[in-house]
């Protein structure tokens, strides 16, 4: 799985953050999201894909399932 | 002309636990369909998920209430809010962005839970001093409505010997029994305060949001917009008091009426944040506050909405559509779908969410730690809704232990 996000559409509300503390945060001074693992194992692809459904923005996304 | 007017569409609550049945049948039938509101005017209201995702991720809808066209819901149960300068819930893009990205970091997850052990100790003195007090006692009173302010006086920076003032002040702004005149004074004092309150951080800036704010306007403004700092003050107030403290009370009565979720939560606290999700989802309170104008002709789930039309978008019904939710009015402590509108969707996606959730975390936890017995002093179906109100909720509730 390889993720991607798009901070120019990020808004901040950290649904990723709280979700996949392994592959998301933000920045300290505008709570933009910071992608801290964009191959995430095994284990985080299901709290990615609910990242991906919730996000307000529309700003993550995954490509293929690997 | 009379004959072309839309079918009437009330949206008052009648029930605490479901939508109107004419907003479900909407849902069904006509999910985006234009409606006489009890105010007279005609709007759209939009019933499905998947649409009012759509509305609000949409920038041709605006939020400025000034727009010819904006619906008005207000009826007067509201604070009043018209004497503010434009705030980041009604500013649309390009200027909404940067706006909310200057504030941003006060609200991310890591500054969240910096607070916590703040909003716990709010909280413990507050059950506390309800253990200590006489029986029964009016939640709101004691907990509901004292809690999200004292968190708000924290996070803005206001000292600790003028928590009271604060308090009774934001107190008066959403209380039913307080005159017009008096919530005008409340709020004549509050913006005198806050007034006083940025000047001498202006000269001392202080390590909260307000002193932050003023930094860093120097740093990117080269000065302080006071007026500008004074608006976000208020708005925090506005949108995070009574919102959470409506969603304290009516998760109290909601773990009264469903006693395995209760028992659920005192045993695991780990479950706590799911139920959280569940709670927002099952009251979605803020229906209300979802409102737009479009600024161009848009179509939007099969209809065209034509520019000036005002939008309403029911969240309350669509976060039980069936086609997202399964079993949908079913309270599922367990469900834990973290994908209903209770916050809204898309660039004004409730800012405060996280502060929310972790508010009502600690309250539930705590609240069936320390008094694990409490219960309704009187029976629930006398209790006063909120049915009429812009953010749903509960007058009062008396509790006993
Ligand atoms: C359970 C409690 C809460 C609920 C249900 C709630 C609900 C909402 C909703 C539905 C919106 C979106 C409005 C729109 O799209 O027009 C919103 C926006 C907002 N909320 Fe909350 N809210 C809650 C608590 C809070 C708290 C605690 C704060 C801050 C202390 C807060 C601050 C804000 C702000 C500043 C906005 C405007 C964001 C923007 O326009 O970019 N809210 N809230
Ligand atoms: S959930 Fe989306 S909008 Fe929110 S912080 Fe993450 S990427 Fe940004």
């Amino acid at each position: 799985m390889k993720v991607r996000v798009e901070e120019d559409r990020c808004c901040g509300a950290g649904q990723c953050v709280l979700l996949a503390p392994q592959v998301f945060d933000q920045r300290d001074d505008d709570g933009i999201v910071v992608l801290l693992d964009g191959t995430p194992p095994e284990a985080e692809h299901e709290a990615v894909r609910e990242a991906v459904s919730v996000c307000p923005a529309a700003a993550i996304h995954v490509d293929g399932d690997g | 002309m009379p004959a072309e007017q839309s079918p009437a569409l009330p949206i008052a609550r009648t029930c605490p636990y479901a939508p109107r049945d004419e907003h479900v049948r909407l849902r069904e039938t006509d999910p985006v369909s234009k409606v006489t509101l009890p105010t007279g005017a005609e709007v759209w209201v939009v019933t499905r998920h998947e649409d009012i995702r759509a509305l609000l991720a949409d920038t041709r809808f605006s939020s400025d209430r000034r727009r010819p066209g904006f619906p008005m819901l207000d009826n007067g149960s509201g604070a009043p809010t018209d004497v503010l300068p434009p705030l980041l819930l009604t500013m649309d893009p390009p200027e909404h962005g940067p706006a909310r990205r200057a504030v941003l970091g006060e609200f991310t997850v890591k500054r969240m839970n910096k607070l916590k052990p703040r909003i716990q100790e709010i909280v413990d003195e507050h059950i506390d001093r309800m253990l200590a007090g006489p029986r029964p006692v009016d939640l709101v009173r004691a907990l509901s409505l004292p809690v999200p302010s004292l968190v708000i006086s924290e996070l803005l920076g206001v000292p600790y010997d003028d928590h009271a003032f604060f308090q009774s002040r934001s107190a008066s702004l959403v209380s039913r029994t307080v005159s017009q005149e008096e919530k005008q004074k409340a709020l004549f004092d509050l913006a005198g305060y806050l007034d006083e309150l940025l000047r001498a951080k202006e000269e001392v800036p202080t390590d909260d949001l307000l002193g932050r704010q003023i930094l860093r306007q120097r740093e990117v403004n080269g000065a302080v917009d006071r007026k500008d700092l004074m608006g976000l003050a208020f708005l925090l107030l506005i949108a995070g008091h009574e919102t959470t403290a409506n969603m304290i009370s009516l998760t109290m009565l909601q773990l009264v009426r469903d006693p395995g979720a209760r028992e659920a939560l005192r045993q695991d606290p780990g479950t706590t944040l799911p139920a959280v999700e569940e709670l927002l989802r099952y009251f979605t309170i803020a229906e209300q506050a979802l409102a737009r104008v479009a600024v161009e002709d848009v179509e939007l789930g099969g209809r065209l909405i034509k520019a000036g039309d005002g939008v309403l978008a029911l969240a309350h019904t669509a976060n039980r559509d069936p086609r997202v939710f399964p079993d949908p009015d079913t309270f599922d402590v367990g469900r834990g779908a973290r994908n209903h509108l209770a916050f809204g969707y898309g660039h004004h996606q409730c800012l405060g969410q996280n502060l929310a959730r972790l508010e009502l975390q600690i309250v539930i936890d705590t609240l069936l730690r320390k008094i694990p017995d409490i219960r309704p002093a009187v029976p629930v179906d006398e209790l006063s809704f909120k049915d009429d109100a812009i953010i749903y909720g509960i007058y009062e509730f008396p509790v006993t232990w």
